[in-house]
């Protein structure tokens, strides 16, 4: 079955979504991300995104639950590397991606992880918008 | 206005839907689309070309390539002969789902796009037409 290989660098899982994402592959990512976190005892999870030509409210939606999910299990999920054709289609369609971090490219993302790390993994502390 | 080309396939999987998006992103641009028109057109796809498999049991969509002589579009019909839409007021409204959504693909689509018509009865289905010009 297609999958998205699921990298660990320290305490951080790195994802790269380098195809043009179905359902189902979306579907399956969500599954074993959160089963990843527990087991590799992540605490961070990046999603890099640069490679995705649309953002719809499916996908949205799925980095959305992923980074609920995530902060549940104790650990900050940074989206990295939109295209800016993705970002403004995104503010039309009216998507918010709410509780999801974003970061320009992978390593302001991964700055902000160990960061949040070093900090020794406490619960985010800011605003619930 | 005159139709360039057309060409209506079916929307039953979804393997449908993400061949349709490939089909609308080369067509939008063949059709002279900038890469922001090309991907707000590719996006509305993705959200009308969900609601007919998820929502309609399936159906078709038909790609028209436009022109006016001096502007060129893009023309895509989504039809379904699933259950219909009861109130299409409250189904364009954001935040309104009766499925898993975030109830953003209608309301967000008809953002997207230059032209949106919605006609739906009940138990007869649904039909959705969105043009897009460059």
């Amino acid at each position: 079955m297609e999958r998205i290989p699921i990298l660990k660098i320290d305490d951080v899982l790195l994802v790269t979504i380098q195809v043009d994402m179905h359902d189902q592959l979306a579907l399956t990512l969500q599954d074993e991300l959160t089963t990843h976190i527990v087991t590799a005892r992540a605490h961070g999870v990046l999603i890099d995104i640069s490679a995705l030509e649309i953002v719809d409210s499916f996908i949205g939606r799925m980095l959305s639950t992923i980074a609920a999910m995530a902060r549940v299990l104790d650990a900050k999920t940074v989206v990295v590397g939109m295209q800016p054709a993705v970002a403004i289609t995104l503010v039309e369609l009216g998507l918010s991606l709410t509780g999801v971090r974003t970061a320009l490219n992978v390593d302001q993302g991964m700055a902000f992880l160990r960061a949040a790390s070093a900090q020794g993994g406490r619960h985010d502390d800011r605003p619930q918008v | 206005m005159t139709v360039l080309k057309s060409e209506t396939t079916p929307l039953q999987t979804e393997a449908d839907i993400f061949r349709v998006r490939q089909t609308v992103r080369q067509w939008a641009i063949q059709q002279g689309f900038s890469l922001v028109e090309q991907t707000k057109m590719v996006t509305a796809t993705s959200e009308l070309a969900r609601n007919t498999v998820v929502y309609g049991g399936g159906g078709t969509v038909q790609i028209e390539a436009l022109t006016t002589g001096s502007r060129r579009g893009l023309r895509l019909i989504f039809v379904d002969q699933g259950p219909g839409i009861p109130d299409i007021a409250q189904a364009m409204t954001d935040g309104y789902t009766t499925g898993e959504g975030l109830g953003l693909g209608l309301g967000g689509a008809k953002r997207l796009v230059n032209d949106f018509e919605i006609t739906s009865r009940p138990a007869a289905g649904t039909r959705v037409c969105i043009t897009k010009w460059k």
